[in-house]
């Protein structure tokens, strides 16, 4: 028996929600005496899984091949998962891992269950806590299969460290046929994506213009923040599809959300509230996120922010 | 080219969510229901499809008779038929395998779901659809062309976008950027004078089990009042992000 996490990285590098995948298997291994499994692609500081207590590592060497390829990286977790009787699996909310995780369900005729916050309120069956209504609600799920795969909400477990030794395995699971070839990524690299990132600037239509978005970036680098926006930034076109947060746009979960020059439609609200400290800078003091914040300052977005961000560097330097 | 779009019926996004029975229901008395917005952005790509090369395009939903209003809209934005399996799911897989039992019946060379449904959020329904079906799966799909047999679609990634390419039959999952916003269809009075024509079939659902069954509903915990701070004392809201928060 073991509980098998799938750890995600970038160039060779486990990546914090990867980290956070063992941290949380790892409590569940322990609460149900098994050993933690983890699966990674390429892996090469893999001692840095040892802080987290992983027990065994399949790390799979895929040939040269870098992207992330759903066929071939199902398949290998399918096949660990097998071999080592794993009763539950866990991977992130991130892009790969919400693609991922499904398809790994199926595959091992286990239920899937996603958004979840939070270790398990019982086992037999399994329960977990999780979002619905985009953050507008929870609820308890019971898996009905023996075998359950969870994808973990970001930032909701954290890390916690335990430090312990991996057994290293090697091996790669090549699949038949590959009917999906990734041609091309590109990725923005000087800055953190809005799923990675721990503290998320976000800017809406009270910045009046596309050009004025240096008070967000500005603002963004000295936090090291990712940038995000409002639905209607983006429909207007200032701001790429990617940066909006929303119900129908991306979830964020961050550790600290600040809201500039956004009003707090309900749908932009829902996608936030998985944020923990969120703080909202807007010149209306009836705008609707005061009643989300936590922290507000009823300010011109044009002479609060530039003061903000040359605060904030100051204190870093 | 035949393509079906899977369609979800979800409350409005505006809604206020209740539950009913002992939090044991969602209370759907008073909500306005609406095609999920990633479908929607999906089957508006198919209707290009159908005017661009004379595609067919079918959409299915699993439901009862309440998602009957929805599926008429998806025949008055241009859906040549519909389908609803007669059933109430109860889990994202029990969606996934009705909608298998339908691809077995009929071959579509595309098959269009929501990247997730904003309902339940599960996110699940694509892949396990194109597992059970064996076909390959594009989720988060932002772009999609094809040129006869070759399809080059792109996926959302953490940070950055993925090309990749593919053939025919394949399972995409629909988001915004497959289309724009403003390019989403309005149904006319002629459209919605067609629709009532137009198929609608229902069909009795499978014998599937789901995987899953929801035990309870929570609404979050209220929270306090907004702390204000003085716009002239940032140091003020750095201090309190710093030492009360604990996120600087």
């Amino acid at each position: 028996m073991a509980v098998v996490v799938y750890v995600e990285s970038e160039n060779g590098t486990p990546k914090k929600t990867g980290l956070e995948v063992a941290s949380y298997g790892r409590a569940i291994a322990d609460a149900q005496g098994v050993s933690l499994v983890a699966v990674g692609f390429n892996l090469m500081d893999h001692e840095r899984l040892n802080a987290f207590g992983v027990d065994k590592l399949y790390n799979i060497d895929t040939q040269g091949a870098i992207y992330f390829d759903v066929e071939r990286y199902s398949e290998a977790l399918a096949q660990v998962a097998t071999k080592e009787s794993a009763s539950l699996m866990v991977v992130s909310s991130s892009a790969d891992g919400r693609y991922i995780g499904p398809i790994v369900a199926v595959k091992t005729d286990a239920a899937y269950l996603s958004n979840v916050v939070g270790l398990p309120s019982q086992y037999e069956p399994l329960q977990v806590k999780r979002t619905c209504f985009t953050n507008k609600a929870f609820n308890e799920t019971q898996s009905t299969k023996e075998r359950v795969v969870l994808s973990l909400s970001s930032n909701s477990y954290g890390l916690h460290e335990k430090p312990g030794t991996a057994e290293v395995l090697s091996g790669d699971y090549p699949v038949s046929s590959n009917s999906l070839k990734v041609e091309s990524v590109e990725k923005v690299t000087d800055k953190v994506s809005i799923a990675d990132a721990d503290i998320v600037v976000s800017g809406g239509r009270g910045l009046k213009g596309p050009e004025n978005w240096h008070l967000i970036e500005d603002l963004a680098d000295v936090l090291g923040a990712a940038t995000a926006c409002s639905k209607p930034v983006s429909d207007m076109g200032w701001r790429s599809h990617s940066e909006h947060v929303g119900q129908t746009g991306k979830p964020v979960a961050s550790n600290l959300y600040i809201a500039i020059g956004v009003s707090g439609a309900i749908q932009h609200l829902a996608g936030i509230n998985a944020s923990k400290v969120k703080v909202v800078i807007n010149s209306d003091p009836e705008a609707p996120f005061f009643k989300a914040a936590d922290y507000g300052i009823v300010g011109d977005a044009f002479e609060v922010v530039p003061v903000l961000t040359e605060k904030l560097k100051a204190r870093m330097q | 080219m035949n393509i079906l779009v899977c369609i979800s019926n979800v409350p409005d996004t505006t809604s206020k969510i209740n539950f009913k029975e002992e939090n044991t229901a969602f209370e759907s008395q008073g909500v306005q229901f609406i095609i999920n917005p990633n479908d929607e952005f999906g089957l508006t790509r198919a209707v290009w499809f159908q005017q661009k090369v004379g595609a067919k395009v079918t959409v299915v939903t699993v439901g009862d008779v309440s998602c009957e209003p929805i599926l008429r809209k998806c025949l008055a934005i241009g859906a040549d038929q519909a389908l609803r399996v007669d059933l109430q799911p109860q889990d994202g897989f029990e969606v996934a395998a009705q909608l298998a039992a339908v691809c077995k019946k009929e071959s579509y060379d595309l098959i269009i779901t929501g990247r997730e449904s904003i309902d339940y959020n599960g996110g699940m329904v694509g892949g396990m659809l194109a597992t059970l079906l064996d076909m390959p799966y594009v989720a988060n799909c932002i772009q999609m062309d094809i040129a006869s047999d070759e399809v080059s679609v792109q996926r959302e990634i953490d940070g950055g976008k993925e090309s990749l390419s593919a053939a025919l039959p394949l399972i995409i999952g629909a988001q915004k950027g497959l289309v724009e916003e403003k390019d989403l269809i309005i149904p006319n009075m002629r459209g919605i004078m067609q629709a009532r024509q137009k198929p609608l079939e229902v069909l009795p659902p499978e014998a599937a089990a789901p995987a899953s069954k929801v035990q309870v509903f929570e609404k979050p915990a209220e929270k306090g009042p907004v702390k204000l701070v003085d716009a002239e004392d940032i140091d003020g809201l750095i201090d309190l992000l710093e030492n009360e928060a604990k996120v600087l």
